[in-house]
């Protein structure tokens, strides 16, 4: 059978796209360094458990899907995944393996719980994706490891509730727990945290909140269900609102799970950082 | 409980220099944000260069639109219905980062608004 092995959340700001292929030279710059020395535990902690499938929750800004149909919970069902030009200049990176036979385990058990995801059998995968992917297996040492995205809106309101995002996650990780195939499945919720690029407030950034997401998102998500997305905009900012993906990746995991590592950074580009390993309880 | 409880969007407060990108908005913003996603493409952005108004055309931004990408003035693309996602692919084009955009829609210098984000975190 299927195990879940644990859950990882990481920011995925397009900057650290730039940086990571110089993520050496860069460990001792001054504005790089605490950013980066947050990320080797969490390798070797994927060393350890050595997973053969990685579900990324993330949200597409624009690369895959645009505004003539924008799906709120989408699902890869490809073998392959590419990442592209989204316009401002980070790197392109080789393309990811998929898992289709998963995938569509998962997407006809969901639907039996009354989530209906959106189905793509091509996707493009933007920073959302790759800047996760690569902190997690650097230099692209990703072959490994086959992935499934699954995408949720954060573009245009309105956007799924906390609760809803978190009982996608739970209903997905039922899901994998019935897939009969002898695989180690992680999950990734990326994203976040405090961040606001639009508007007169810019720049907005909330130290407490972010700390306090990060505390209860371990042994009591459910505290952090009962936001409205109108909560999540006005206390972590306008993208803050992305923190629903690690809602979701929260879902899949066991209800008692044990922190392995985690840390918190202000700030990269215009954003709080913020990194957490979670092992599912056996 | 009431049938008539669940109208939250009516009775949200304003969050003070937040636009929330709704229905209304996309709608409004449709042409320029359109435009902007066109700018993933590399061939798309040099023709943008090249004749800015013939691009702009092409799209069929509103007048207030093209006012706004002409002067290059991120909030009142905002005003008309941009979507910041969609945007900042428009600001690549001149090698501006998100961190440029924050600058200029807080009205202040790119090195006060690192100094705001940074102080922050303390
Ligand atoms: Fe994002």
């Amino acid at each position: 059978m299927a195990r879940i092995v644990g859950g990882l959340t990481t920011s995925h700001i397009p900057a650290i796209g730039n940086a990571v292929p110089r993520e050496k030279e860069l460990a001792h710059d001054p504005y790089w360094e605490e950013f980066f020395a947050a990320y080797p535990p969490a390798r070797e902690w994927l060393d350890r458990v050595k997973p053969d499938v990685a579900i990324l929750f993330y949200n597409d800004h624009g690369l895959n899907f645009f505004l003539n149909s924008m799906p709120t919970f989408a699902i890869g069902a490809a073998p392959e995944y590419r990442n592209a030009d989204e316009g401002w200049g980070i790197p392109t990176v080789p393309p990811f393996k998929g898992d289709p036979k998963l995938s569509w385990h998962i997407i006809n058990s969901v639907a039996r719980e009354n989530f209906d995801l959106t189905t793509c059998q091509e996707m493009l995968v933007d920073h959302g994706f790759s800047v996760p992917m690569q902190l997690f297996w650097p230099n692209h040492s990703y072959g490994n490891v086959r992935t499934i995205p699954v995408e949720i809106n954060t573009v245009q309101h309105p956007l799924p509730s906390p609760a809803r995002c978190f009982a996608l996650g739970q209903a997905i990780g039922r899901a994998i727990e019935s897939y009969p195939e002898n695989v180690k499945v992680v999950v990734l919720g990326t994203g976040g945290l405090s961040h606001q690029l639009d508007g007169e407030r810019a720049g907005f950034i909330n130290k407490k909140f972010d700390l306090l997401c990060m505390d209860k998102i371990v042994n009591e998500p459910e505290v952090l269900t009962r936001y409205s997305i109108h909560d999540l905009v006005r206390d972590a900012g306008a993208q803050g609102a992305e923190f629903i993906l690690w809602l979701a990746m929260r879902g899949v995991l066991s209800h008692k799970v044990r922190k392995i590592h985690s840390s918190y950074h202000v700030a990269i580009s215009n954003t709080a950082t913020g990194l957490l390993v979670l092992e599912n309880a056996a | 409980m009431s049938m008539h409880t669940v109208h939250t969007t009516e009775i949200e407060e304003q969050i003070p220099g937040t636009y929330i990108f709704d229905g209304e908005a996309a709608m409004k913003g449709y042409a320029l944000n359109k435009m902007c996603y066109s700018f993933n493409n590399a061939e798309n952005r040099a023709e943008f260069l090249k004749d800015e108004d013939a691009y702009c055309r092409k799209y069929g931004l509103t007048d207030e639109q093209r006012k706004a990408i002409c002067e290059r003035n991120v909030l009142a693309m905002i005003h008309a219905g941009g979507c910041i996602y969609y945007l900042a692919k428009f600001a690549g084009i001149f090698g501006l980062n998100v961190q440029d955009v924050g600058a200029q829609q807080r009205g202040i210098t790119v090195d006060a608004f690192k100094k705001l984000i940074k102080s922050q975190g303390e």
